[in-house]
């Protein structure tokens, strides 16, 4: 029974440092949607990119870690920004399903690109990260240098959503678009840094899952669906619903394969999410009406 | 100040204004006057740039407002406190005054138009941590001026300020027009309430199915007699 504790608390722990690395992918995709009221289903695949960038810069051209990291981050940001421009600006005023159907098919471009210019192959950094030892429990520092940049990540976007002219912008703008020019704001730029920083959070979360996980072309299939179930299930657009959802959903991934394997955490996850569906449609927090 | 000449605008192909011409001189208080419909909003929404006249022009203070970009017409000194407030409601007091100063020239002079806004609203700034949709009616109005203050404006426009508001609180938004016009600013204001708009401002217009029907001093407009049957009921 005590080792059994032990274990449970293990899976606690990494359920946690999980749940960072998927509530600062859920954050990209919920400030995308809250402001612009797009639904960036490529969002997984600017991940994807990124940690191509990574490899790329790391392990090709021999850039320090720590160098390559917030180039990394810049180059998901501008890709960010250049969704937006080439793709979402001209669809602002189309129907959703319109919207929808246009990113998807960016998602099937950034693939077959993926595939194209960097072939199939799985690719790593070839950083073993050391264990962690605490009594009989093992966390991977990769797992706790993700959580903690992860959280500094969020630290910083709030931060800058609460105490900058831009950042109060963003938030008012998700509120009453309409009157946004008798402030003197451009919405046009406002959605623009949007999508910069929403792309900016998606090449922080690649710099940080490389550390996990091999890139392949396909690899946004691991996290988009995912990210996308827990916007949904902490309701799209809300930022504090869509934190919580992650731990959440970190929590039933983590402690569900402890019971048995790691894939049956993800079906115990998915399961929950269709669950929730029905008894809190509009999301965890949603009061109801 | 303000030159409107034969402005035509409207929504698609529904046409709300007809040839419009309206002059604000600087430091005068003008009042719109007419019914429901009449294009009272829609010629706010001109001059502030939220919508783009079909014809006419309208300048300011010598610019051409047509030219300038709607997000730049706020530098020229127009600001507008819209139909409704439209307050952001999930943001606090201060956050809302923050974004009527969002415009660089603003910016450099925050705290000081700060302390100018709270200095005529006392109640803003016990409430400056408040979300703004959780105040009251007259609450939100004041936070809606103030806000249109926070940019400095030369002109000021004002869109149904009464509207859903108590009768007492009316008195009280129609005596701040009055203490802001003292203080130098010009206003134009569209009202329902013309009774009482009549009393506030030195001049105003009758605007009725998109068109200017009267225009004079208030109190030649109080003393008309259609007028009087029709806005007074007297």
């Amino acid at each position: 029974m005590e080792i059994f504790d032990i274990y449970l608390l293990e899976a606690l722990v990494n359920g946690i440092l999980l749940g960072g690395v998927l509530a600062l992918l859920a954050l990209g995709l919920n400030l995308i949607f809250g402001v612009i009221d797009v639904t960036w289903i490529c969002y997984a695949e600017l991940v994807m990119i990124g940690m191509y960038g990574m490899y790329y810069l790391f392990s090709v051209y021999g850039l320090p870690y720590w160098v390559a990291a917030p180039m990394c981050i810049l180059l998901v940001a501008a890709l960010g920004a250049a969704l937006h421009f080439l793709v979402i600006a001209p669809l602002l005023g189309a129907p959703p399903i319109n919207q929808l159907l246009a990113t998807g098919g960016v998602l099937f471009v950034l693939q077959s690109f993926a595939t194209v210019a960097f072939g199939i192959d799985f690719r790593n950094l070839g950083i073993r990260l050391p264990v962690l030892a605490l009594g009989e429990m093992h966390f991977s520092y990769a797992r706790l240098l993700a959580f903690i940049a992860a959280l500094i990540g969020m630290v910083v976007v709030y931060l800058f959503m609460t105490r900058t002219y831009t950042g109060t912008a963003i938030r008012a703008i998700a509120q009453d678009r309409q009157i946004m020019a008798l402030m003197g704001v451009d919405t046009k730029k406002i959605y623009l840094v949007t999508s910069a920083l929403g792309g900016g959070l998606a090449g922080l979360a690649a710099c940080l899952l490389v550390l996990q996980y091999d890139v392949h072309p396909f690899v946004g299939l691991s996290f988009g669906p995912i990210t996308f179930l827990i916007c949904v299930l902490g309701g799209l657009g809300n930022f504090v619903g869509g934190f919580v959802a992650a731990f959440l959903f970190a929590e039933i991934i983590s402690l569900g394969g402890l019971f048995s394997d790691l894939e049956w955490g993800y079906v115990l996850a998915f399961a929950f999410f269709i669950v929730m569906m029905f008894i809190r449609p509009a999301g965890l927090l949603a009061k109801r009406s | 100040m303000l030159e409107l000449r034969s402005i035509d605008a409207g929504y698609g192909r529904f046409q709300a204004l007809f040839g419009v011409d309206l002059d604000v001189k600087a430091g005068e208080a003008v009042g719109v006057i007419g019914p429901n419909g009449a294009g009272k909003t829609t010629l706010m929404r001109v001059i502030s740039g939220l919508i783009r006249p079909t014809r006419g022009s309208i300048s300011m203070q010598g610019t051409d407002v047509l030219a300038t970009a709607p997000h730049r017409i706020v530098s020229l000194g127009i600001a507008h406190v819209p139909e409704n407030r439209r307050l952001f409601p999930r943001l606090s007091v201060e956050d809302n005054l923050r974004m009527g100063a969002f415009m660089p020239e603003a910016r450099a002079r925050y705290r000081e138009r700060m302390d100018f806004v709270f200095d005529l609203f006392p109640r803003m700034k016990e409430r400056r941590n408040q979300l703004a949709g959780t105040m009251s009616g007259g609450e939100q109005q004041m936070c809606a001026i103030g806000r249109a203050l926070m940019s400095d404006p030369k002109l000021l426009l004002l869109d149904e300020p009464s509207a859903g508001l108590a009768p007492v609180v009316v008195q009280q938004v129609f005596e701040l027009v009055k203490r802001i016009r003292a203080g130098g600013l010009t206003v134009l204001i569209v009202e329902q309430n013309v009774q009482q708009v009549l009393q506030a401002v030195d001049r105003a217009y009758l605007l009725e199915a998109g068109s200017i029907r009267a225009s004079g001093a208030s109190a030649d407009l109080l003393a008309n007699d259609s007028i009087r049957q029709a806005y007074l009921g007297v």
